[in-house]
């Protein structure tokens, strides 16, 4: 097998605007583009464009696709409507974290998965052994679609002037086909900002004819390019997870404070059920550590695994951290005792490289939008 | 992008203007700081340290990651940028002048020091 990076569709057009490039779960991937405070801003205040076509989209058909998904994930798939997303989780038989997942209800019959580029494998082979003895079938269909996401309070506008869709219409999680600049794509209206946006599937082959339109069309909104390294900080002051991370097999949801995706109450078994049960409850009787959010007094940036400590004890370890363009200081999410996990809890400091930083405790997220 | 002729370089990517009574200024290249992203926190040694070339002296942090500043040269220091300390962007913006990070009173010069030509050709930029 080859180790060298893949491309996506718009590799020549990440070239041409001189973006820094990085390898991301096996893709050569845009790290930024020019600043990644300038990106960050952009998508808060303004609109960013971003290629995501790394993620991993698994197409889901057949008359038991419904029951199929029911059982392969822990979400109540069955009663998410045509047109209609939902964010989920696939669970190992132990209750631990495969992957977290939106799935996408195209039709009746059709779903479309969406997994993290780094366990797209992963998911799709989970998926194709759980469907046994269902009538649906597993596609794979990672090489089937180029992703563009455009986001930022101008995005509606800016996708407004290119597609005749009811935008108005399409509310947050929800997807429907239609054309936007001339190229069929699949229009949800989804993302990993903490902001309002969109989220374009189409061919590769139309990829970077609708980089250009969407360009062009958000040119005088301050629409700019952005890389994975301001995602990576939007998703962290949105308080959002991220595989690896927050998220790991060693965790199940109700660990990572998500325990809400868990549907018990859904027909029929589904994988983990069991596990999931002695989960919650563990988790609502003696959590072992919480999920919260940090952020610095001081401007030293926390990293994923520097300890979390307090009165020379350590006490947890950060999953993410960041300087917070919006903030303007330091953040991370971190897992702590859950006698320290308090909003105000004082005397918790993050173990940099030897010196214990002060940091303040708070409730996640970070940065929540105003609607 | 081009390294100023009248600076030297190390292979870890500072800069060392020419002595002025004995003291020379210290930065990162513009290559260096393009490699690292937006930097949003700088550790400078404080006046009266003792820097050692080639040795690290303070540390340089981005979005995605921490970097060791290290001294090109052996001496002490007599002036830290404190500008740069309050706003770590002129390093990106500024490399080769006000995001400077140090100045040295230079007692030894490490004989591996690059031209602008001879850096250019080492960092490819």
């Amino acid at each position: 097998m080859s180790t060298a990076p893949r491309l996506t569709a718009l590799d020549a057009v990440h070239r041409a605007l001189g973006a820094t490039m990085t390898d991301f779960a096996g893709w050569d991937m845009p790290l930024r583009y020019g600043s990644e405070r300038d990106e960050h801003n952009a998508v808060r205040t303004k609109a960013g464009l971003f290629d995501l076509s790394h993620m991993g989209e698994i197409t889901v058909t057949g008359p038991q696709a419904a029951d199929f998904l029911n059982y392969a994930l822990v979400g109540n798939i069955g009663s998410v409507g045509t047109g209609r997303a939902r964010y989920t989780m696939i669970c190992q038989e132990d209750g631990g974290i495969l992957d977290d997942l939106i799935v996408y209800r195209l039709g009746e019959t059709e779903y479309m998965v969406v997994a993290n580029a780094s366990n797209a494998q992963i998911v799709l082979d989970a998926l194709t052994a759980r469907a046994a003895g269902f009538d649906a079938a597993v596609r794979d269909d990672r090489d089937a679609y180029a992703l563009l996401a455009v986001q930022g309070p101008e995005s509606p506008g800016i996708l407004k002037s290119l597609t005749d869709a009811d935008l108005d219409g399409l509310k947050y999680y929800a997807g429907l086909p239609g054309t936007v600049a001339g190229v069929p794509a699949l229009i949800a209206r989804t993302g990993y900002t903490g902001e309002d946006g969109f989220e374009l599937f189409v061919e590769p082959r139309y990829a970077e004819e609708l980089w250009q339109a969407l360009t062009e069309a958000g040119a005088g909104a301050g629409l700019i390019p952005c890389g994975l390294s301001c995602r990576d900080t939007l998703r962290l002051e949105a308080g959002m997870p991220l595989y690896g991370h927050e998220l790991t097999t060693a965790l199940t949801p109700f660990d990572a404070g998500l325990g809400r995706v868990v549907k018990f109450e859904k027909e029929g078994d589904f994988v983990g059920r069991e596990a999931l049960t002695a989960a919650a409850e563990r988790a609502r009787i003696a959590p072992p550590r919480k999920l919260v959010g940090l952020v610095a007094q001081g401007r030293r940036v926390p990293r994923a695994g520097m300890s979390v400590v307090a009165d020379g004890t350590v006490i947890g370890e950060v999953t993410s951290g960041a300087p917070s363009p919006t903030l303007g200081s330091p953040i991370a999410m971190a897992y702590v005792d859950a006698a320290h996990a308090a909003p105000g809890t004082e005397g918790v400091g993050v173990d940099i490289r030897g010196t214990h930083e002060p940091y303040e405790v708070v409730a996640l997220p970070f940065y929540k939008r105003q609607k | 992008m081009s390294n100023p002729q009248q600076l030297r370089y190390s292979k870890e990517h500072e800069w060392l203007s020419a002595a002025e009574d004995g003291v020379s200024t210290v930065g990162i290249t513009e290559h260096a700081a393009n490699a690292l992203g937006d930097v949003v926190y700088v550790q400078l040694p404080a006046v009266g340290d003792t820097v050692t070339a080639g040795e690290t002296c303070g540390e340089l942090e981005s979005t995605k990651s921490v970097s060791d500043l290290y001294s090109p040269v052996t001496g002490e220091v007599v002036e830290a940028n404190q500008d740069v300390v309050d706003d770590p962007s002129l390093v990106n913006t500024a490399p080769f002048e006000g995001g400077w990070l140090f100045k040295v009173r230079v007692t030894e010069e490490p004989k591996d020091l690059l031209s602008a030509d001879e850096y250019t050709e080492f960092s490819g930029s």
